[in-house]
């Protein structure tokens, strides 16, 4: 709780320096601000409370996901140094929109009661909607905003109805309540309809097929580090909290007893399958590098996705597969924000003869993308072992082997763009090391093989 | 002292090799392999003498995967292969210059490292962990490096990386779905207790079949050999030869017969004639070849084929002939490699009708090739002989057609290595001039000559070294 206040006393103060004219500390101390937080967060682990008549909830849960969200955006204020350079009076408005779509982000992990759920999605996206559009003079830019906003609110409006209905059949929106009512025998059929209106929102915020329309365009339109910020911290957020969504609410219990449970199973196992292989084999096509990242994203959700069919133990597994996907996220997209600053779009051709001109980059780039490709010893590859145990463990051993085919074909796009790096002969120059993008990709590469080093530091926080 | 030296070695030699410059990369990397030679030797010694040199101690909690060295005989014959070629292949590539030489000789260390790993890990994911970190420093010593069209580079080395990639995940399945039998374990003694049914056997004998098979390869998963083995430069294919395809065979040996006994005795004749079928097939490819180093390459194919069929007979003659076999074709392979990279060093072509005549010019370089020569066409008293006529007699006791057709790789593979030699060596003189070998050339070949003889005259400590955790497999194998 006292996370959540911090975070949006935080955005505050960073509308404040923009009155006060300190833009140029405003990178500098959001990021101590956001350090603090971490740490009041760090502090807060194990307490298992709630506040406002159980509006929010904390516990390990939300905690873990919590600190992994505050970590993500330290990288992406970090980034916004160099991103906004061109644009020093509007800054403080971005960084402050950043902060608060953490808010949004931790209220949606650490909800107690529906209303406070719907509330964190509106504070997320609504950021988000502003971010994608925040290129105002860019048409792709506003063609990305306008996109998702359309999309997004229709979502959302999905999303309320759903809660209405689950209201309807059980008088409440506390998650406590709902969940002890949903163990008994007779139920309306509302509740597992406003349940699936609900995961079907959820979907749509995820990117998975067949929600996924939105997400390649927007990707391409939107600014690049909106795009990181979008394929990183946003997704991972709205995993975690369809995750919460479903354990919270006692869903997969309460399908058992009404014998439905057979039939979200397929249904989860349907969507997952059809991200991953739908996510890689248009990603195979593309030439554009966000268009390329915003379906691998696709195909990562279809394996997150595997997690809801083993809701009681996964946990840990979802939350190292979320640090280690994310974290490779941020390298790769600092150094395509490197590389792709100043020119006209994000295509592969930038990327040639990067690991001449710029070997530490290159190897950077190189190392996040065998991470999401799920080569030892980056913790990409531990994220799948463990989520293919799991689901072995659960019997899907079909949806396995499916993710297994799936794991064979990303290689293909993930080389392609090394191929370019290492194999072509550079058609530009480059100059300057901004310390800051430097400091960011090397930082976070060198968390995602420290993951990978120690996986029992993340994967056992949450047993 | 335990074999985690050897591994630390190669990886801090790996970091420092990176760290020291391009030029002095070369002879760091040098030092630092025969630091991990000297080593192993010492642990030889400690391990003759009745010592636990092995590693086991946890690591991840759950699942539990533990970071188990285990080094028998087998392992640490292995491992000797790869630490005494290492510095050798290192040694060889000294007349070449290459660009960031820094990145390329810390990559062949990091590979080695990786091989070594391999041979010696004992739990199943450490052992999947190192058998995918080979892969990549080879990829990029083969794409960076390589000769030839860039383009048709590319398409071989993706190819290459793709197909190894896709039949190991298959692995990793196996590995998941043995540990979930073995309650959460990954530990090879534990596979080596479970008791599974014959359709279980099967699946997971499959399952390691198509990672091992496109590694070694074996027929029809050998499409990308010949290719990469061409477009590599000659270190990334002694690399590759000399002991890569080695971790294929010994992990057949290690991990496939023993977890799937069952499958392996039920369906072991089909995998011998996958294994002689690769013979005939390589040594007829091999004789249509005018490229130097795909020669070398599809005989490469056909020697391995009489590995695998050999060690698919589940006897221990024919497991110790094929043990005995990779050493041998490890050192004669890497000998024929840098044989033609001698010649293309002084000629630039590996076309085999473009060359001639070189003998006249350096009589030195024209027999040490005719001795790695006819060891690779396993003349008696040369190591190869030893293994590949063990392989034939156990092959000859399962069924007699199978050593007939096993014994083709010993009369074909004369036949086209000494047309190969008669076109390269004898013949009408070259126009251009051939220098006779350098110091440093002599050295690495004499190198490689002397440890086929010898050990071809005496084969027993080898023999000896091995034999033991042999009969254990064995026993392993044998145990319903």
């Amino acid at each position: 709780m006292n996370t959540l206040i911090a975070i949006t006393g935080l955005g505050i103060f960073c509308l404040l320096f923009e009155i006060l004219n300190f833009r140029k500390a405003i990178v500098p101390f959001t990021v101590l601000g956001l350090l603090g937080v971490l740490a009041l967060n760090f502090s807060e682990f194990g307490a298992a409370e709630s506040y406002y008549n159980n509006m929010i909830t904390v516990s390990k849960f939300s905690t873990a996901f919590s600190s992994l969200f505050i970590i993500l955006t330290i990288f992406l204020v970090t980034l916004s140094h160099n991103f906004y350079e061109n644009h020093p009076t509007k800054i403080s408005d971005f960084i402050a929109i950043k902060i608060f779509l953490l808010a949004g982000g931790v209220a949606m992990v650490s909800f107690g009661n529906l209303a406070m759920f719907f509330l964190g999605i509106e504070i997320l996206s609504i950021a988000l909607y502003v971010l994608a559009a925040s290129e105002r003079l860019n048409l792709k830019s506003n063609e990305a905003g306008m996109k998702y906003f359309l999309m997004g609110s229709f979502a959302s409006g999905i999303i309320l109805f759903g809660i209405c209905l689950i209201y309807g059949a059980m008088g409440s929106f506390d998650v406590a309540e709902i969940s002890e009512r949903s163990l008994s025998a007779e139920l309306p059929i509302w509740f597992p309809i406003g349940m699936i209106l609900m995961v079907i929102g959820m979907l749509f915020k995820v990117a998975a097929v067949p929600f996924h329309f939105w997400a390649p365009d927007v990707y391409e339109g939107s600014p690049a580090l909106t795009t990181a910020l979008m394929s990183t911290l946003a997704k991972v957020i709205a995993i975690a909290t369809l995750y919460k969504l479903i354990a919270e609410l006692n869903l997969i219990s309460s399908l058992d007893n009404q014998d439905l449970l057979h039939t979200f199973e397929i249904i989860v196992v349907t969507i997952s399958i059809a991200s991953m292989t739908v996510g890689n084999i248009m990603a195979l096509r593309q030439v554009n590098v966000k268009r390329m990242l915003a379906f691998s994203g696709i195909s990562h959700a279809g394996f997150m996705l595997m997690t809801l069919l083993t809701v009681s133990t996964s946990a840990g597994v979802l939350l190292y597969y979320a640090s280690a996907y994310a974290l490779a996220g941020i390298a790769s997209f600092s150094v395509i924000l490197y590389v792709c600053k100043n020119q006209e779009n994000e295509d592969i051709t930038n990327f040639h003869g990067l690991g001449k001109t710029n070997p530490l980059l290159a190897a950077i780039l190189t190392g996040s993308l065998l991470s999401m490709a799920g080569i030892p010893i980056f913790s990409g590859f531990f994220a799948k072992l463990f989520l293919f145990n799991q689901t072995i463990q659960a019997g899907h051993i079909a949806l396995v082997i499916v993710a297994v085919i799936n794991s064979i074909i990303s290689v293909g796009y993930y080389f392609k763009l090394i191929l370019a790096m290492y194999s072509k002969e550079p058609n530009q120059e480059r100059t300057g090391k901004p310390f800051l993008i430097y400091a960011t990709a090397i930082v976070s590469i060198a968390l995602n093989i420290i993951l990978g080093l120690f996986p029992s530091l993340v994967l056992d926080l949450l047993n | 002292m335990n074999v985690s030296l050897i591994l630390i070695i190669l990886l801090i030699g790996a970091f420092v090799t990176y760290i020291s410059g391009d030029k002095l990369a070369s002879k760091v990397a040098l030092f630092f392999s025969l630091t991990a030679l000297g080593c192993s030797l010492v642990l030889l010694n400690h391990f003759c003498a009745g010592e636990n040199i092995s590693l086991i101690k946890a690591w991840i909690t759950q699942p539990k995967i533990s970071l188990a060295l285990n080094a028998d005989g087998l392992a640490f014959a292995m491992v000797l292969l790869t630490v005494a070629l290492t510095p050798i292949i290192i040694f060889s590539s000294f007349g070449n210059d290459y660009k960031n030489a820094k990145s390329f000789y810390a990559l062949i260390l990091f590979m080695a490292f990786a091989m070594t790993g391999t041979f010696l890990a004992a739990d199943g994911l450490l052992y999947y962990i190192f058998w995918e970190l080979a892969l990549i420093p080879i990829y990029f010593i083969a794409l960076i490096w390589g000769n030839g069209d860039a383009e048709e580079r590319r398409k071989a080395v993706v190819k290459f990386f793709i197909y190894t990639l896709a039949g190991s995940l298959f692995m990793l399945v196996a590995f998941i779905y043995l540990s979930q039998k073995a309650n959460g374990s990954f530990l090879i003694e534990d596979f080596y207790k479970l008791n599974l049914s014959a359709t279980e056997q099967l699946w997971i004998f499959l399952a390691f079949f198509l990672a091992y098979a496109i590694k070694i390869p074996i027929i029809p998963f050998h499409t990308w050999q010949a290719n990469v083995y061409q477009k590599a430069p000659t270190v990334g294919t002694m690399l590759l030869s000399g002991i890569m395809l080695k971790m294929g065979l010994y992990s057949v040996i290690r991990w496939q017969l023993p977890i799937a006994p069952l499958a392996a005795k039920e369906y072991m004749n089909i995998f011998i004639i996958l294994g002689i079928a690769g013979v005939i097939y390589g040594s007829i490819v091999a004789l249509r070849q005018k490229d130097l180093k795909k020669l070398l390459a599809y005989s490469s194919l056909a020697h391995v084929g009489l590995i695998v069929a050999g060690s698919y007979t589940l006897t221990l003659d024919g497991l110790r002939g094929a043990v005995l076999q990779m050493i041998a074709h490890g050192f004669v392979v890497v000998g024929l490699f840098y044989a033609a990279e001698i010649i293309y060093r002084r000629y630039e072509t590996r076309e085999i009708s473009e060359m001639g005549g070189i003998r006249t010019h350096s009589p030195k370089f024209t027999s040490m090739f005719l001795i790695l020569l006819l060891a690779s066409v396993a003349l008696p008293t040369t190591f190869n002989f030893v293994g590949e006529f063990t392989v034939l007699y156990s092959l000859s006791q399962i069924n007699i057609w199978f050593a007939v057709l096993g014994g083709t790789t010993i009369i074909l593979g004369a036949y086209y290595m000494l047309k190969m030699f008669q076109n390269v060596m004898l013949g009408e003189t070259n126009t251009k001039t051939f220098a006779d070998v350098s110091t440093n050339e002599a050295i690495s070949l004499v190198l490689i000559i002397a440890v086929l003889l010898f050990f071809g005259f005496y084969p027993k400590p080898i023999t000896d070294l091995i034999t033991p955790s042999l009969e254990n497999i064995l026993k392993v194998i044998n145990k319903n």
